[in-house]
């Protein structure tokens, strides 16, 4: 059991709120509550979103009544048995580190003030976790990147980022499914697509999955593609 | 099947619906129309569903010519419509030749209006919505906004049912489109406690201006910076229309309707339902004042909002 609030997002949105800090236990409540909510509250609410400490439940106020689904929420949440965090696959991620792929891999290194090939080292070793889905569709925000490579969000963002880029902001890394702006330290490049619509499942992961990434060279990233 | 081929396309004109639920946690942006009270409203003209996929068109509209006659309706912004240089109403029901043509010409008031047309535009729908999401590509024609050559199908006309709406006093009634601006009632929060007692001042007594870097995703306002009472960042979480969000150089951004399901910035307050309308109306140069708002007020505009949509107004 957790501690939370719920607070109004306007007047069509709930929102869940777990005090703010990034962490496993406290996300796979989260997962769970929105899993709840959407059993046992589909037909009231019309979106469920997980952040990483907070679920988000919207509605059409005309048809639900506010006070009544915070209640129905705050039912559904006491309800909730301690959570373990041990669902959701693995799912591994090559990246063609550096270079061409990685503009920003060198600034990652400065910051860290070691050289590239430890930030690899370090990228590559970490086992991480899907917090929430966001941003545009199928990307995922994984945690937690070890403080030696950690480098903040860059000051001004870049305008177009490619498809399948790797990136590090702070204690966040994540994968671009698609061309968007994006201000995060691109450090490598993988062939996998995290958002495919053609594909039968579209959304590559989850919130829950953990992920490993693995380097790989131009010439395998060259047969991936 | 009857159709509307694009001429020319406008400044952008996209195809919408009342958005694409139940995916914002796959990272699906809702979508949807800018103004959806017009976007009702026409499609009710129209004799239509409130859901039925219309054309939402932004301050320089299109040129549309019809293959066979098919029967529109226009809500929203004031433009000068005419069907083959004959002027043709908006908030009526009109028919649109073969043949001919539909011309938006000057906008004094306004920056969105929706065409409907009878039977709704049958496009594609991918994840179950016709609403096309720019930011993510995502809708009818790949999600990007029409082209010259572009074929827009028309659907069949909804079976007549075996009742009919109650006969409304006055019709429905349009929206009050904002001149120049325009004041917009919030609810604060979710995050008012990452901002200090100052900045709802600010908030509450400033004008912002729409800048130029404005779009369906959001507005980026110009106007006095709001004061964080710590931090300028937030664990990401989800991003409700409406959402008044702040980074760290203090000036707001106000996310519509094809904003990013979530968000990384702290959110002072977050504008009622019953105000997105008169939001989705404004253009780069208008101002905004907001005003404070409850809850149960914020339901109650709602409501009477939907009354006037109905022609009961209360």
């Amino acid at each position: 059991m957790f501690r939370f609030e719920i607070l109004p997002a306007g007047d069509s949105a709930l929102h869940v709120q777990l005090p703010p800090r990034i962490d496993p236990l406290q996300n796979a409540w989260c997962i769970a509550l929105a899993r709840s909510i959407d059993q046992s509250l589909g037909r009231s609410v019309r979106d469920v979103v997980v952040g990483y400490c907070t679920v988000t439940a919207y509605f059409d106020p005309l048809f639900i009544d506010a006070v009544w689904l915070e209640h129905q929420i705050r039912e559904i949440a006491m309800a909730i048995d301690d959570v373990e965090d041990r669902e959701g696959g693995l799912i591994e991620v090559p990246v063609c580190y550096g270079g061409e792929f990685g503009p920003d891999l060198e600034d990652v290194a400065r910051f860290g003030g070691r050289p590239e090939e430890d930030v690899i080292a370090i990228h590559s070793g970490t086992l991480y976790r899907v917090y929430l889905i966001g941003f545009v569709p199928g990307f995922a925000y994984l945690a937690e990147v070890d403080r030696r490579i950690a480098a903040p969000r860059r000051p001004s963002p870049r305008a177009a980022v490619p498809p399948g880029s790797v990136a590090i902001a702070g204690a966040q890394t994540g994968v671009y499914p698609s061309a968007t702006p994006g201000g995060w330290n691109i450090i490598g490049r993988t062939p996998i697509r995290p958002y495919d619509p053609s594909r039968r499942e579209p959304f590559l992961f989850k919130p829950g999955d953990r992920v490993r990434f693995s380097s790989i060279t131009a010439g395998e990233f060259a047969n991936a593609s | 099947m009857a159709s509307l081929t694009v001429i020319r396309p406008g400044m952008l004109s996209t195809v919408q619906d009342l958005g694409r639920w139940g995916l914002q946690g796959s990272g699906v942006p809702v979508a949807g129309p800018m103004d959806p009270y017009s976007h009702r409203l026409a499609n009710r003209v129209a004799g239509n569903d409130d859901d039925a996929a219309a054309l939402e068109i932004t301050l320089i509209g299109p040129e549309l010519q019809a293959d066979s006659d098919v029967v529109c309706a226009v809500a929203g912004a004031q433009f000068a419509i005419t069907v083959d240089n004959v002027p043709a109403p908006m908030y009526a029901a009109f028919v649109l030749p073969a043949g001919a043509r539909l011309r938006f010409g000057n906008r004094p008031v306004g920056a969105r209006a929706t065409l409907a047309v009878q039977g709704g535009l049958d496009v594609e729908a991918p994840f179950g919505s016709r609403a096309t999401s720019l930011i993510s590509g995502i809708g009818p024609f790949g999600g990007r906004p029409l082209m010259a050559g572009d074929v827009l199908p028309v659907g069949q006309p909804r079976p007549a049912r075996g009742w009919t709406r109650s006969a409304s006093r006055s019709g429905p009634i349009p929206l009050a489109v904002p001149r120049g601006g325009t004041r917009l009632r919030v609810i604060r929060g979710p995050h008012e406690l990452m901002f200090t007692a100052g900045a709802y001042e600010t908030l509450f007594e400033s004008r912002y201006v729409v800048t130029a870097s404005s779009n369906r995703m959001g507005y980026r306002l110009d106007g006095p910076p709001l004061e964080h009472a710590g931090v300028a960042d937030i664990l990401s979480d989800a991003t409700p229309i409406g959402s008044i969000q702040v980074p760290g150089s203090g000036r707001p951004i106000l996310l519509m309707a094809d904003r990013q399901t979530t968000g990384g910035y702290p959110r002072i307050a977050t504008v009622i339902t019953a105000d997105i309308p008169l939001a989705g109306q404004l253009a780069p140069g208008d101002w905004i004042a907001f005003s404070p708002c409850g809850r149960a007020a914020a339901i109650e505009a709602l409501a009477a909002q939907r009354a006037r949509l109905e022609g009961h107004p209360r």
